[in-house]
């Protein structure tokens, strides 16, 4: 399935091509579009000329509906493919810069590349000033850290936004786009004098607008592929994972990673609040299986060195957890063997671990009996990596993240 | 040197002027078509790789490469620079570098094909060549800046981020041409 990993697949060099490639498809978009003009981009501002407008959200509504119905289709992996994050405020501010930039300089940074490939000299002018603008940056950014990493909001979509599915969002921004491009016709004519179209173009602009239209309509009927149907296409060769228990962990292992500088380690406690409150690991996150779905995207943007450790009392509710995580491609997903109770056997209970394929019992019930919650107020919450040698089979093996770990940003 | 007004893309003055590199200047392509095309590529960056487009992103690199070549010890101390430059990464092993050499390759071979490669300024009909760089200089380095604040480009995070619905790349779109709105009396001498 969609996207590729295109550098272990292909090599570099093949992989870089790749990107060539696309990138000329991009350039050649930009110029055949008249991007590199510009007096037709500031136009946009004037509403004399709407080509940004127009090229632009054709450009995002037709990817958007060949996104979403290849993903509908099991085509694509949306978890998979980039989702710039949100930093709600810097984006913003940002955002009125460039606005400002646009509207003194003529270009964006994509549009002066174009423009400057044809020899325009605003627009080598315009590159130049960019260039010097990123340098600015890079040496002031330092100034205002806290600020630029502000308002994070992590994958953060639209749908979620709205608490609508992705199929009526798509339908509705169709909808918004087609509605504009009909007001940023009128307007051209109006302010920038253009003739109306002719009627054979009229009768094939109103007939693509009415295809993609139907198209998104037909996505939002068909839906987007839930957590069930996509653990459906992959339960056979993650349920032998869980058989072989090739994903369940010692104890001992998660205490190496959590003290081992070089992995970021996720407890992901899924038990509910009381029993979290009770005792739980240190640095556990409290995340009850019913709120699992909704914490899946940020986990997506974690950086790749991340560990996810599923930890229920034994291990019913981890797997189930663990089977959501995997059906939503969160890469490095494991099970904590034996759950709590294993835990606690070994660094609490001072008995000698038992073989690993037998601490689970099934029962989610917490064996230990606990006065008070202290949380992970307690000295088994917290071992001490060094008191204890363990031994143990390691069974976590990083893997590389299959989505891309940046956008065209980074 | 021709210049380029808004409302008439292709100044008939001659036929000299009509060519260029011997090929006869064409019209752009209307531009539910050339959306239709960009769209069309965004969709297989994201299809192929995992990534949609962008352009800032590397010309960041570009830039680090440079400094890199000058002050090496400087990128080593900026937090900033470092993933990008430090030690001993190179700033353009990166597949943006490549999309974006891509992006200036596809442009002029569009450029070249359709005759509109040439040497010129566009500017709106009331200003000086010189103001016009000027301002395009200026406006560049607004829109660098900005660029790396908001974490990506129009092409970057509205474009690509819009299509695959990120609420900051819509926040961030709004904000652009909020902006250019806002902004666009006062700079009407300079466009009209």
């Amino acid at each position: 399935m969609a996207p590729f990993l295109l550098e272990p697949l292909l090599g570099k060099p093949l992989a870089y091509l790749i990107y060539l490639l696309i990138g000329f498809g991009f350039g050649t978009a930009l110029e055949i579009s008249g991007f590199a003009s510009s007096p037709k981009l500031a136009g946009q501002f004037y509403f004399k000329d709407m080509t940004v407008l127009k090229v632009m959200f054709t450009g995002i509504i037709v990817a958007m509906v060949l996104i979403f119905w290849s993903s509908a289709l099991g085509l694509l992996n949306y978890n998979l493919i980039w989702v710039n994050p949100t930093y709600l405020w810097p984006g913003i501010v940002g955002g009125l810069i460039m606005g400002a930039g646009f509207i003194i300089g003529g270009f964006c940074p994509g549009t002066s590349l174009v423009a400057l490939a044809t020899l325009k000299i605003d627009g080598f002018f315009f590159a130049l000033g960019a260039l010097t603008g990123i340098f600015f940056f890079g040496e002031t950014v330092q100034y205002f850290d806290r600020f630029w990493h502000s308002s994070y909001m992590g994958r953060f979509t639209l749908p979620q936004l709205f608490g609508l599915p992705a199929g009526l969002v798509v339908f509705l921004i169709v909808l918004m786009a087609l509605v504009m491009f009909w007001g940023a016709d009128k307007l051209e004519q109006f302010f920038g004098g253009k003739p109306a179209p002719s009627r054979s173009t009229a009768i094939r602009t109103a007939a693509a607008g009415a295809t993609l239209l139907a198209a998104s309509v037909a996505l939002m009927v068909y839906g987007q592929p839930t957590t069930a149907e996509k653990w459906a296409g992959m339960a056979d060769e993650k349920e032998a994972l869980l058989t072989e228990r090739a994903v369940q962990i010692a104890p001992a292992e998660l205490l190496d990673y959590i003290y081992n500088d070089k992995v970021i380690v996720k407890v992901i406690d899924v038990r509910d609040e009381a029993n979290y409150n009770v005792f739980h690991i240190v640095g556990a996150e409290s995340i009850p299986l019913a709120d699992l779905s909704s914490a899946i995207p940020d986990m997506l943007t974690e950086p790749e060195n991340t560990l996810f450790v599923a930890v229920s009392n034994d291990e019913t509710l981890a797997t189930d957890a663990w089977r959501t995580m995997a059906a939503e491609s969160v890469p490095n997903v494991y099970i904590l063997a034996g759950g709590i109770n294993n835990w606690l056997d070994t660094f609490a209970g001072g008995k000698t671990p038992v073989a690993l394929n037998s601490v689970t019992t099934g029962n989610e019930d917490l064996r230990y009996p606990f006065d008070a919650a202290v949380g992970a107020m307690h000295p088994a919450a917290d071992p001490d990596p060094n008191a204890l040698h363990l031994e143990y089979i390691p069974k976590v093996e990083m893997k590389l993240k299959q989505g891309p770990s940046g956008g065209g940003c980074g | 040197m021709t210049t380029l007004s808004p409302s008439q893309s292709l100044p008939a003055d001659t036929a000299e002027q009509a060519r260029s590199l011997g090929r006869t200047r064409r019209p752009y392509v209307n531009s539910y078509v050339g959306g239709t095309v960009l769209g069309i590529v965004l969709f297989l960056a994201f299809f192929i790789t995992g990534n949609g487009l962008g352009a800032s992103g590397g010309l960041n690199r570009f830039l680090v490469f440079f400094e890199d070549l000058i002050a090496p010890g400087h990128i080593d101390r900026t937090p900033y620079l470092i993933g990008m430059a430090g030690g001993n990464t190179n700033p353009l092993d990166d597949w943006i570098v490549f999309l974006t050499l891509g992006t200036v390759l596809g442009g002029f071979a569009s450029g070249w094909f359709n005759g509109r490669l040439r040497i010129e300024t566009g500017k709106g009909p009331n200003i000086s060549n010189r103001t016009r760089w000027g301002m395009a200089f200026l406006g560049g380095i607004l829109m660098g800046y900005g660029a790396r604040m908001a974490r990506g480009c129009t092409s970057g995070q509205a474009l690509s981020g819009g299509a695959v619905l990120s609420v900051g790349s819509w926040a961030f779109m709004f904000a652009v041409f909020g902006g250019g709105y806002a902004l666009a009396y006062f700079f009407r001498r300079f466009w009209n």
